[in-house]
């Protein structure tokens, strides 16, 4: 009877919420350990069926199932294949692996880093799986010449409602559903991922100073398009005319000859540093206007006008907070939402509207995060679009501030953005259909591949996905 | 499902005709909820209420639901429930009766009893079953300050408060860790149609102004909620002030 090998498989009915700490609910969590036990957990979901969860780094609840069943997928975790020189079974070029879908990007960097291989694409956290990396199409500061995750994904194996292993090559529409469909269209076991080439495991970074938005806008612009990494950190607290001053920060993988000589003994090396956690408990409103805005006073002076050639360590120039352990408990028990959208090339307007209500308003958020995206990406759900994105991080206990970001919605929604579901905990789901387009064909998929609704999430229930 | 700032999409109100809980309902609607159920007894005010809610845009439906039979309690939530998940429940009937009369009235006396409190305990456990297994949701009670310390002037009304007020607390610490969350409302003198006539007393307070306190309250996640917020503290002091003194006191 296979109810014997789900007892087996580790399960506990926890509390769990997104990186957010908004919204809690209390699932089944399972934590399969092998192909087999994963398609018996699917099979075992039950009258609340399940979802797959990595790390948990989304902010909201896209990995949340209350009353049903959590897939931990993170016991799921070896790489079956390196291949550097092309010749093997994962079918592409030189420089790709294939691995299961809990293996994290930091743990694809520990290993491929030495052999001179980086991941295709890398958000603000090391600390996200390959299956979350292709169920939010995640994108980094290089989505301007790369594009988001899935982009670089070659195929992947995904169990889907029936309990069936299914291959997915790129191209196909079961693929593009799945790559941003937020795990609703199964549950991602494998990928074989194209790599990128690396000579050192260090970065040259060119970092400047803008004076306001339309500076950062100008100057990102005029010379994005020759780095590989770009991404501007604004500070939304500052007002008047310094509205939307900012620190640009740029950069490349470094290449060897511009490795100091000690440093090219050992060019490969990957040892991101660690500092202690943040504490469990944390009083709620100690990040108020008046110390969010000194620290990012202090942080915008502290930034050079302009330096050039700077060599950083990857985990410093991709993953600066990764270095805090749990940092999103400074937010208290309250959490924080993360509110992320994107808005065309041609719209700037609205962009400049929306900063101009946030830093107005006087929101205690930390530096936000300004990028230009390159070309939109194929999954149907896929964030990214030509535009700008901004990212920025507000303490949930803010009074007003569900309406607030009602308000930016709007304003989104009427120049053909779109906000980002991995990020997302309180969107109108009445706006979801204008802001994605295909939204009607990823339910029709589902409708046709999951009809009895096997694969749920607290995300997918408040947005009606 | 309830978002980032505990604002519920789905609200099953019982005691669908309390001026508390429309003019939560309301404000809710304003925000993020769509669906209403109003549970009462049928009357013409029910209906008003629902039509009244229709009109903010929400899809709002009425029940047939008795506090005092008990007995019918788990067949007629439990079909609201099997249409879809409740995010919050908001558990608002209540009675003030008349303490002169009911004092001489055993039998009506009862009838304030059995509503405010062993009504509220079917309905509340009834409910409280069915947002554990949904694994998420609220259930927010609208108890009242006359139940933290019962008073010469209305006491078979407050200690049926007392009764809920901490039956509703150990149901809260009994759902602890299971997804549920459990919220005391501890208004004051509310001005409404339940309180017409009725002398005011100190620091009174309105509909509107516990609807607010109770939106905050989801957004904290709290546990209890006092209305105003400064009554916390009087009826701290109340509570601990010598029954000699409480006695002679004018309230």
């Amino acid at each position: 009877m296979s109810g014997d090998t789900v007892a087996d498989m580790p399960a506990e009915t926890v509390s769990v919420t997104g990186w957010g700490r908004t919204a809690p609910s209390v699932a089944r969590v399972v934590r399969p350990r092998s192909y087999e036990e994963a398609v018996e957990a699917v099979r075992g979901c039950g009258r609340r069926g399940g979802i797959a969860r990595g790390l948990g780094r989304a902010y909201g609840d896209a990995a949340q199932n209350a009353g049903g069943a959590v897939l931990d997928m993170t016991g799921l975790d070896r790489i079956h294949i390196i291949d550097t020189t092309g010749s093997s079974s994962t079918g592409g070029a030189a420089g790709t692996v294939m691995c299961d879908a809990g293996v994290s990007l930091h743990r694809l960097m520990e290993v491929l880093l030495p052999l001179g291989w980086f991941v295709p694409v890398t958000p603000g956290t090391r600390y996200v799986t390959v299956g979350g990396a292709i169920g939010a199409d995640i994108h980094g500061k290089n989505h301007h010449v790369s594009g988001a995750f899935s982009r670089h994904v070659l195929s992947l194996e995904l169990l889907t409602a029936d309990g069936q292993i299914r291959t997915v090559e790129r191209g196909t529409p079961l693929f593009d559903a799945t790559a941003g469909g937020m795990g609703l269209t199964g549950v991602i076991l494998s990928a074989a991922v194209q790599l990128h080439p690396v000579e050192t495991s260090l970065m040259t970074v060119d970092t400047e100073r803008a004076m306001d938005l339309d500076d950062l806008m100008a100057r990102l612009t005029a010379t994005d398009h020759r780095y590989r990494y770009s991404v501007a950190w604004i500070d939304l607290l500052a007002r008047g005319a310094s509205t939307g001053r900012s620190v640009l920060t740029r950069g490349d993988h470094a290449p060897l000859d511009a490795l100091p000589a000690r440093a090219r003994r050992e060019p490969l090396t990957f040892r991101p540093g660690r500092l202690p956690a943040a504490p469990a408990h944390i009083p709620e409103g100690l990040l108020g206007r008046r110390t969010v805005g000194l620290f990012n006073e202090l942080w915008y002076r502290k930034a050079p006008r302009s330096l050039t050639g700077e060599l950083q360590k990857i985990s410093t120039f991709f993953h600066p907070l990764d270095g805090v352990p749990h940092w999103n408990r400074v937010y208290g028990r309250s959490g924080f939402v993360q509110y992320q959208f994107v808005i065309g090339y041609g719209k700037e307007d609205a962009l400049r509207r929306i900063v101009q209500r946030i830093s107005g308003r006087g929101c205690p958020s930390f530096l936000a995060v300004l990028k230009r995206f390159g070309d939109a990406d194929p999954g149907w759900l896929s964030f990214p679009m030509p535009g700008w994105t901004l990212a920025l991080d507000i303490p949930a206990n803010l009074p007003g501030l569900g309406g607030f970001l009602d308000e930016l919605d709007e304003e989104v929604a009427a120049a053909d953005g779109r906000v980002y579901l991995a990020k997302d905990a309180r969107l109108r789901p009445e706006l979801l259909a204008g802001m994605y387009p295909r939204l009607g064909d990823f339910r029709a998929l589902r409708a046709d591949l999951d009809p009895r609704g096997v694969f749920v999430s607290d995300l997918s229930r408040r947005l009606n996905l | 499902m309830k978002d980032a700032f505990g604002t519920p999409q789905s609200l099953l109100v019982l005691g669908g005709t309390s001026e508390i809980a429309l003019a939560t309902a309301r404000r809710l609607i304003a925000r993020r909820t769509r669906t209403v159920w109003l549970a009462g007894r049928p009357s013409p005010a029910l209906e008003a209420a629902a039509e009244q809610l229709r009109a903010l845009g929400a899809d709002a439906r009425t029940l047939a639901f008795d506090a005092l039979e008990p007995g019918s309690h788990e067949e007629v939530l439990g079909k609201v429930f099997a249409e879809g998940d409740i995010d919050m429940v908001l558990l608002a009937f209540g009675i003030l009766g008349d303490q002169a009369r009911d004092e001489g009235d055993p039998v009506a006396a009862v009838r304030v009893a059995q509503t405010n409190y062993t009504g509220a305990v079917s309905a509340g456990l009834v409910c409280a079953r069915a947002l554990q297994a949904q694994g998420h949701g609220s259930l927010v009670v609208l108890s009242s300050v006359a139940g933290e310390r019962a008073r010469r002037s209305n006491f078979i009304y407050g200690s049926s408060k007392a009764g809920l007020d901490a039956f509703t607390q150990g149901l809260g610490d009994a759902l602890h860790g299971t997804g549920v969350h459990v919220m005391v409302v501890r208004p004051g003198f509310v001005r409404s149609k339940m309180t017409a006539g009725l002398e005011e007393a100190p620091m009174a307070t309105t509909p509107e102004a516990v609807a607010t306190a109770i939106e905050t309250g989801l957004r904290r996640r709290s546990e209890v909620v006092w209305v105003p917020g400064a009554l916390r503290l009087v009826m701290s002091a109340l509570r601990h002030a010598p029954r000699a003194v409480f006695r002679r006191l004018p309230v």
